[in-house]
């Protein structure tokens, strides 16, 4: 097993419903798909998000298109146009959740395809 | 046959040159999707300081862009823009064909969706400032069948805005759950406009083609259910096999049983084929029958909120944005000023992400940064109080930490008048010439 950052496997896409933030985690290939499903449950995932998560976290599986769901309740401050935060619409906790580390086979971490935006100064 | 839908705006302050690319290229539905969940609540806002008020304004912009094609009977336009006030909106445009010279063009408006009225039967909030449900796609298939050119809604649900031409063209029955399961797969991936075609993607954003003109979606619908999504030619983005799977999943909930009016849809079942060049596949959907109830949303007042930004330099950034944060906190505390709730963000230093950050931070060694900006809001019961906080915003300036700099110049894009100043010298006498010191002799 290795140890990856989801960054470097995964794209994910937030948005929101009231006060639920709607979270996908999008694999590249099958196997990346196979250990993001074991690797990413609905409690890592609560316990990551920490207090920003007020309510449950379910957890769904869209195979066909290689992604998992997380439904995060009471997870925005109140709903958008209740909400102090910034983020109120909590289109940055895709990529929050991207900043788990996990642990996933060898092959899956050598093939990770996610690349980096180029920086030009 | 197929039936060609263009998704012309997805959110009330859209872009207005993708959908001249759409019409450009040919839809027989241009399909305008303007309301977020927030948006009626500023709708609502309207209506109150003016009752002709209460639809998105930029209605009428929409139908002059389609004039040509609405004209020739070769597009029609359906929109849910009407907001809280759909009868006004469809007056508005009304008036703006009338003022095209195209009378002819006939308008249908959809109304209903608003339950305010029946708020105390529904054991809602009496004070509510709107209460709607949303409507699915048969008040508007009646509507294209009565032959309207324009139909203007209020709450719809979004896909329903574009299933519905899909019903009325393929004349799918309403039990056929699985074709109106297409048309809700469909309604989904286009109805928040260019984040289908390469806007929002969390693949590699920075190689999206002419990211100036990202296109907005057209989808290509058969009778079986079975769509093609793709773009304008010439225009800007791509249409990929992650930029639909990532649209497609966005806000359903529960993939498999996403509830809408018309139908519950299997999303899990739709395959995603990529063809290449700008077009991407989808068949397969899945239905099951609606739920029984449909979905409202109901809005109240929830008190007033404050905000202050500051920025603070390099060294100790974060340090200083915090000790600012609480001094404005401190002050207001002092003054017996009745905050009911604080919330604090560090821009540059962990404002995104919360706890997520903390353990980045600690997973590696972080460079201090450069500058820091500190965001305090605050909710209180009415803007006054609100108000009172603020005062504390300017001391700062001088009695607060140290490096204190501004956060930009206004806070929406709005434009402010830039001044030039420039010294000069004077000859003392020409100015002494001009000195009058007067008493008042009382």
């Amino acid at each position: 097993m290795a140890r990856i950052q989801l960054r470097d496997l995964c794209g994910a896409r937030s948005g929101d419903k009231g006060d639920i933030s709607d979270l996908s985690l999008f694999a590249d290939d099958p196997a990346a798909y196979e250990a993001i499903r074991a690797a990413v449950t609905a409690e890592r995932v609560r316990a990551h998000f920490g207090d920003l998560v007020r309510g449950p976290v379910h957890r769904y599986e869209a195979p066909n298109v290689l992604a998992l769901k997380f439904v995060m309740h009471d997870a925005l401050g109140g709903g958008a146009p209740r909400s102090l935060r910034a983020d109120n619409l909590g289109k940055t906790l895709g990529a929050a959740l991207l900043r788990m580390w996990v642990d996933v086979p060898d092959a899956v971490a050598a093939s990770a395809p996610r690349r980096r935006a180029p920086l030009h100064r | 046959m197929t039936v060609r839908l263009g998704g012309g705006q997805g959110f009330y302050g859209d872009g207005h040159e993708p959908v001249e690319d759409l019409l450009a290229a040919g839809v027989d539905y241009l399909v305008c999707e303007a309301l977020a969940e927030l948006t009626l609540a500023i709708l609502q806002k309207d209506r109150q300081r003016d009752e002709a008020l209460g639809y998105t304004r930029d209605l009428p912009l929409y139908v002059h862009q389609a004039l040509p094609w609405l004209v020739d009977g070769k597009t029609r336009l359906i929109t849910n823009a009407g907001g809280i006030n759909p009868v006004a909106a469809g007056r508005a445009v009304r008036e703006a064909l009338i003022a095209a010279g195209a009378p002819q063009v006939r308008v249908a408006t959809v109304v209903g969706d608003d339950v305010r009225p029946l708020a105390t039967d529904l054991g809602l909030p009496a004070d509510a400032l709107f209460a709607n449900a949303y409507l699915g796609a048969r008040p508007i298939v009646e509507a294209l069948a009565a032959g309207a050119d324009v139909v203007v809604t209020g709450r719809v649900a979004d896909a329903a805005l574009f299933l519905a031409p899909l019903v009325h063209e393929h004349g799918w029955s309403w039990e056929d759950w699985d074709r109106l399961a297409a048309g809700v797969v469909v309604g989904h991936l286009l109805e928040c406009s260019g984040q289908v075609t390469g806007g929002n993607h969390s693949g590699a954003w920075w190689a999206n083609p002419d990211p100036l003109r990202v296109a907005f979606p057209i989808a290509e619908v058969a009778a079986d259910g079975s769509a093609v999504v793709t773009k304008p030619p010439g225009t800007g983005g791509m249409v990929t096999f992650d930029t639909v799977r990532e649209q497609l999943l966005y806000e359903v909930h529960d993939p498999a049983a996403y509830l809408t009016p018309d139908v519950t849809a299997d999303f899990t079942a739709v395959a995603v084929d990529d063809l290449g060049g700008d077009r991407v596949r989808v068949h397969g959907a899945r239905g099951a029958p609606a739920p029984t109830t449909y979905k409202g949303l109901v809005c109240t007042a929830a008190g007033w909120a404050g905000e202050a930004r500051l920025a603070y330099s390099w060294p100790d950034a974060e340090a200083k944005a915090r000790a600012a944060l609480s001094f404005i906190r401190g002050r207001a505390t002092t003054a017996g000023v009745e905050v009911l709730e604080w919330h604090e963000e560090y821009f540059g230093a962990g404002a995104f992400g919360g706890p997520t950050v903390g353990r980045a931070r600690s997973d590696r060694s972080v460079l201090e940064p450069p500058e820091v900006i500190g965001r305090l809001a605050w909710r209180t019961a009415d803007a006054e109080t609100a108000a009172r906080v603020s005062h504390g915003v300017g001391v700062l300036g001088l009695s607060g930490p140290p490096t204190i700099a501004g956060t930009g110049r206004s806070r929406d894009g709005r434009p402010t008048q830039l001044l030039a100043v420039e010294p000069f010298a004077i000859d003392r006498a020409t100015v002494d010439a001009r000195v009058r010191v007067t008493v008042d002799e009382t």
